[in-house]
């Protein structure tokens, strides 16, 4: 039971990583319709960012710098890559951010180099105990920066007007533009958050563990989560990514019982779920079912 | 009739392979050139093209699915992976460490290899014609890690992860196709023998693209649902196209590895998918030409870099110095695809079709 309970908090934990990740997916499909594949590098780009701006500058500083310059490096990468796209056929996107996660990354992993980097983070592997159940003090930060992430993002697209302009322009583009939203600082903000997020989950994601190059399959296991909850669902983000989470840790904790299945089996374990929800419900948990109108 | 080469006077001269004297000549021309190669080029770079050509079998797989159909799949390296293994035990030693049946004449490999992926792609395509677009490319890219994944781990078919097996033999009625002998050397036979197979798979290719079943792949890759109201069976073309593109993949797959005899698991990765739909993309999606031109590119941009690093001195060769040919290399993968999508999205076909045009009306083209 103790063991049940701690891969549970665990799996909340990274979870919670990855409804960060999948949030800004999710963000950008609403405003674009595209689905980016440039997360992962703006991921790793915010994580390195941070490994040298904690020394420096403390951790708590560091974070929000590094977000806010991995959004402002999404921004650039939206207006010169994609916003030239504009009506374009969504796939033909996504592979312009498929081209833009390779490219970026390749630059970001030369800032990573052959040093163990650390983001430097106040817990480490410490532990906090309730009772028989032990649990990380980073996973209990990762669930509480994407508790106060999720209110955040509820209050401004609830109650600012740039919120509501975006909230408009993903209802009905036309009309949004009708009533004089700018579409483009919709789409730019967009990309902004999503970096922004990106940049907080790799933090989370890296906490307590080094930085390297394979931190970027991390962000990828969030596209079954936005498949999971549904592509324009940000409550279905984080459901999907908490549950994710909670379904890798317990077969990370019960793999020995699965030993048929080879090592490692928890890594694609979302994939194997994201196969099975796509032929119950092809629209995720959360999603809006697509009509078409011909 | 004679003097008016372009006139047309029935359908099948229309849907003609070759349907201008132009044309004729062209590929007439580069056949021979591509013949001849191997008296004018060292062996090294016959090797490299040898590899262009199974990458442009493989290229042309995914431009049926992704050009053609408009299938968006990441999953290539999937279903090369399959093709190669498939083709590796069926060639293996019985008595090797990994298992191997000891057929070891191509004629039975290759069309094995083929006919599994092209069952695999079938498995898959249930998913696919649920599913349009970008949801399409999610699967196929989970499809990539769950591949990796079954490739790693199944270690006494692919030998396991960093430890790798012996590719298929080349073999034909018991004579070994790719040894050096007085007639010509290894890497010689081993280009005109791939050579060989791309003429025949692009052609086949291209004459699926021009016959009903091509026109209904455009039909639906134009717009799903009206080719489903004019009668076109969707879950059966889709179908259709995902196993006739991994066939094409397992036989890539299955003839990329002989060229350099060995290969591991951790081949097929993602990265295997995104430099296959840089080839479609950059060559130009929906032409067989443009996934050839796109294959050669690509396959040969390594080589490319390294000559370049001659020409930009602070590039470095050493993989731990930064930046090095491996870092542009990659970079430039990424850059392409942007680059051609924004720029020219008909891809090296498309610079080929304006330069065509602009001297078809020279001294007139404004």
């Amino acid at each position: 039971m103790t063991e049940l309970t701690e891969s549970v908090l665990r799996g909340l934990g990274t979870g919670s990583v990855y409804a960060l990740l999948a949030l800004g997916f999710v963000i950008i499909y609403k405003a674009t319709r595209v689905i980016s594949f440039a997360q992962p590098a703006f991921m790793l780009a915010g994580v390195v960012a941070v490994t040298y701006l904690a020394p420096a500058v403390g951790f708590w500083a560091a974070v929000p710098l590094a977000a806010v310059g991995t959004g402002l490096l999404a921004l650039g990468v939206e207006r010169a890559a994609v916003r030239p796209m504009v009506g374009r056929p969504a796939f033909v996107v996504a592979i312009i951010t498929l081209g833009v996660d390779v490219a970026v990354r390749v630059v970001v992993n030369a800032f990573i180099g052959l040093d163990v980097r650390h983001v430097g983070d106040p817990w480490g592997l410490r532990t906090l105990s309730l009772g028989p159940v032990e649990l990380q003090q980073r996973h209990l930060a990762a669930v509480a920066a994407t508790g106060l992430l999720v209110a955040g993002l509820f209050a401004f697209f609830r109650f600012t007007r740039t919120g509501l302009a975006m909230r408009a322009a993903a209802l009905d583009q036309e009309a949004a533009l009708a009533h004089g939203v700018s579409v483009g600082a919709v789409f730019a903000v967009s990309w902004a958050l999503a970096g922004g997020l990106a940049a907080v989950a790799g933090t989370f994601a890296a906490a307590g563990a080094s930085v390297d190059a394979a931190l970027w399959l991390i962000a990828l296991t969030a596209l079954p989560v936005i498949i999971l909850g549904g592509l324009d669902s940000l409550p279905g983000a984080v459901v999907g990514g908490l549950a994710v989470g909670v379904l890798q840790e317990l077969t990370a904790t019960y793999a020995n019982d699965l030993a048929w299945l080879g090592g490692n089996v928890s890594v694609i374990t979302p994939y194997v779920l994201m196969l099975v929800v796509l032929l119950v419900r092809p629209y995720g948990l959360f999603g809006t079912r697509e009509v078409e109108r011909v | 009739m004679r003097h008016r080469p372009l006139l047309r006077t029935s359908y099948a001269q229309d849907l003609a392979l070759l349907d201008t004297p132009a044309k004729r000549w062209w590929t007439g021309a580069l056949l021979a050139l591509a013949l001849a190669l191997p008296f004018l080029l060292t062996d090294d770079l016959l090797q490299l093209l040898a590899v262009c050509c199974v990458a442009a079998i493989g290229a042309i797989g995914l431009g049926l699915v992704t050009g053609y159909a408009g299938q968006v799949s990441l999953g290539h390296a999937f279903f090369l992976g399959i093709g190669a293994y498939t083709a590796a035990a069926i060639s293996g030693d019985p008595a090797g460490r990994v298992i191997g049946l000891g057929v070891t004449d191509i004629a039975v490999w290759l069309p094995a290899a083929g006919l599994v992926a092209a069952l695999a792609g079938v498995l898959v395509a249930p998913l696919a014609t649920r599913l349009r677009g970008l949801y399409l490319a999610i699967v196929t890219l989970g499809l990539v890690f769950i591949g990796q994944h079954v490739f790693n781990e199944w270690s006494a078919l692919t030998g396991g992860a960093g430890v790798g097996r012996p590719a298929a033999t080349l073999e034909f009625l018991g004579q070994p196709l790719a040894v050096t002998d007085a007639t010509a050397t290894r890497d010689q036979k081993l280009y005109w023998l791939m050579l060989a197979l791309l003429v025949v798979f692009a052609v086949a290719a291209r004459n699926l693209a021009r016959s009903r079943i091509g026109r209904a792949f455009t039909a639906i890759r134009d717009r799903d649902i009206a080719a489903g109201v004019i009668g076109v069976n969707l879950p059966r073309y889709k179908t259709l196209a995902f196993a006739v593109s991994s066939a094409y993949a397992g036989c890539a797959g299955a003839l990329l590895y002989t060229v350099t005899g060995f290969f591991d698991p951790s081949s097929f990765s993602l990265l295997l998918s995104v430099q296959y739909i840089a080839m479609v993309l950059i060559g130009g999606a929906g032409t067989i030409s443009g996934a050839i031109a796109g294959a050669f590119f690509i396959t040969l941009l390594p080589r490319l870099t390294r000559e370049l690093q001659a020409w930009v001195p602070f590039i470095s060769t050493q993989p731990n110095e930064v930046p090095n040919v491996f870092q542009v290399e990659t970079i430039l993968y990424g850059v392409l695809i942007i680059v051609f999508l924004i720029f020219e999205p008909r891809g090296l076909f498309g610079l080929w079709v304006r330069a065509r045009a602009y001297w078809k009306a020279w001294p007139f083209s404004y």
